[in-house]
């Protein structure tokens, strides 16, 4: 059995995920309450999400009518007992356990009993998580990719004590919204990123032992494997000081020696060399130009 | 820049009928290409080219500083799969700035994508790549989720043309054990030790050939 969802929670709404899955909930149909601790950053939020949208009209992609509908269902809010109709609540706060575990015991005494709570981590376990609410039988893994409002993929993971009743209506409230979801364990990284961290600290080890140029490692992956992005200029785009929050995040837990993080990467964070965001990192992006650095 | 290529058996870069095969032309050839014979030094070329399976190529070449313009190269190829764009030339030491540079013409010429790569086992892409598929199979093995849904993850998440397991399969385990298997001899590290998957296929094949 599963339950009927009709009012969607996101907490953390005026983050980068936070505002992408709302959009993905309000796109749906769903009434969306997007909840966030900032009042600016949700109003900032807002008017971004109504921008993408306008863009979607504009190129054709989006009839306004709908635009109106979507933009309708959503509403937002600095207080947490505003989510209280809510028969889902998608939580992208910080990745930070504790305060992911606090929001749950908040949701708790807001929420109904039988609220599911989806938590977007990329890093932390479902299941510790969901010891941060009494009924953790309602807590369930829920990993969108950014920007979310694009990407249709979605990890899903239960928990120890997940009950199958708050999965399989959680998967098919992903499928209402056109999201494809994939089933996997309650293990660090699910897979996507059990699979990425590593193969791009890989990369930035061969660099590292001189076995070829940044521009050539790249272009190996690339050609050789049909890779839309090298390794190397995705952790650009993700940011190196990101890349090392996710191998400080990994490594401890799961001690495999290619999550640990590269030494030329720390040097590299250290130098202030952190990527797209600083102006350069393995490549250099300022002029426009992109160069080996 | 012209080519010419000795060959003794089947080359894992170049099929019969490859247009590179069809472009090369005599021995008075600027570059002398090798596929399957032994290296023969001669400086008056500008460059001596050594096709590579997994090995190193200092196996072909030795280790004198005084040869400048031998190199080797392998075409990246995913097991039993056509090869790639992608030739990886191999870069010793010792090698010249000239030699490399009349290397990548020639590939360049034939419309083959190049990248430089140094005399480490693994070059680029098997290096990188297979502790990736290597993880993958044992995730399998694991339990942390289905293929269908690991594959799809990679394509949809990360843009993949296709997914990690459908391709060692596809290019065959027991090619896959044998590349690992190499690199594992030389690194000894955990990542690459051949996955139980490519094991079984191995010694599946081994007692199918008693
Ligand atoms: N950025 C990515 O690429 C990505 C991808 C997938 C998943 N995630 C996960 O999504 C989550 C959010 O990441 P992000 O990059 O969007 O972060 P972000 O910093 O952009 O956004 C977090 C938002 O949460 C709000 N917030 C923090 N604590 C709160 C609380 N207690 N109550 C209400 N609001 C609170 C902040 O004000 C902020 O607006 C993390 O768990 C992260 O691991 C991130």
């Amino acid at each position: 059995m599963t339950r009927t969802i009709k009012t969607v929670g996101v907490c953390g709404a005026a983050g980068t995920m936070g505002a992408g899955i709302a959009l993905v909930a309000a796109r749906a149909g769903f009434r969306t309450i997007s909840y966030d601790m900032k009042e600016d950053a949700l109003e900032r939020s807002a008017k971004q999400s109504a921008a993408f949208l306008d863009k979607s009209v504009e190129r054709g992609k989006l009839e306004a009518s709908k635009r109106d509908a979507i933009v309708g269902a959503m509403s937002r809010t600095t207080d947490i007992s505003a989510l209280e109709d809510c028969d889902l609540v998608i939580e992208a706060v910080f990745e930070d356990l504790a305060t992911k575990q606090k929001l749950l015991d908040r949701l708790d005494a807001v929420c109904s009993e039988d609220t599911i709570f989806a938590s977007n981590t990329s890093t932390l376990s479902i299941t510790e998580i969901a010891s941060g609410s009494k009924v953790p039988t309602r807590v369930v893994g829920m990993h969108f990719c950014l920007p979310a409002q694009l990407m249709k993929l979605i990890e899903m993971s239960p928990g120890i004590l997940t009950s199958e009743e708050t999965f399989e209506s959680a998967w098919a409230w992903t499928k209402a919204c056109s999201q494809i979801p994939v089933r996997t364990q309650d293990k660090p990284g699910f897979i996507l990123n059990a699979l990425l961290v590593p193969f791009n600290n890989d990369a930035i080890r061969a660099l590292e032992a001189g076995v070829a140029s940044a521009a050539d490692i790249d272009k190996a992956i690339k050609a050789g494997l049909g890779y839309k992005m090298g390794p190397l200029e995705l952790i650009d785009l993700i940011g190196l000081d990101t890349q090392v929050r996710l191998c400080e995040a990994f490594y401890p837990i799961t001690l495999d020696p290619r999550a640990a993080t590269p030494p030329l990467l720390r040097r590299m964070v250290a130098a202030g060399l952190l990527g797209r965001k600083s102006g350069k990192g393995f490549f250099d992006y300022e002029g426009n130009a992109m160069y080996g650095a | 820049m012209t080519y010419a290529i000795i060959q003794d058996g089947p080359s894992r870069s170049f099929a019969e009928g490859d247009k590179f095969l069809a472009g090369a032309t005599d021995r008075d050839a600027d570059v002398i290409v090798h596929c399957g014979t032994p290296f023969v030094a001669d400086p008056g070329k500008a460059a001596i080219l050594v096709e590579l399976g997994d090995e190193s190529l200092a196996e072909h070449i030795g280790e004198d500083p005084a040869v400048t313009n031998a190199l080797g190269f392998a075409r990246y190829r995913n097991g039993d799969d056509a090869p790639s764009k992608l030739v990886e030339l191999v870069r010793p030491a010792s090698a010249s700035d000239a030699a490399v540079a009349a290397a990548a013409k020639v590939f360049k010429e034939a419309g083959l994508e190049v990248v430089v790569s140094s005399d480490q086992i693994g070059r680029i892409v098997n290096r990188l790549v297979i502790p990736k598929y290597n993880a993958a199979l044992r995730f399998l093995d694991e339990g942390l989720a289905t293929q269908a849904d690991m594959d799809l993850t990679c394509k949809l998440g990360l843009g993949y043309p296709d997914g990690p397991l459908e391709r060692i399969i596809r290019g065959g385990l027991e090619n896959h054990y044998d590349t690992t298997q190499a690199l594992f001899e030389t690194y000894g590290t955990p990542a690459y030790a051949p996955p139980r998957r490519a094991v079984v296929s191995k010694n599946m094949s081994r007692r199918r050939d008693r």
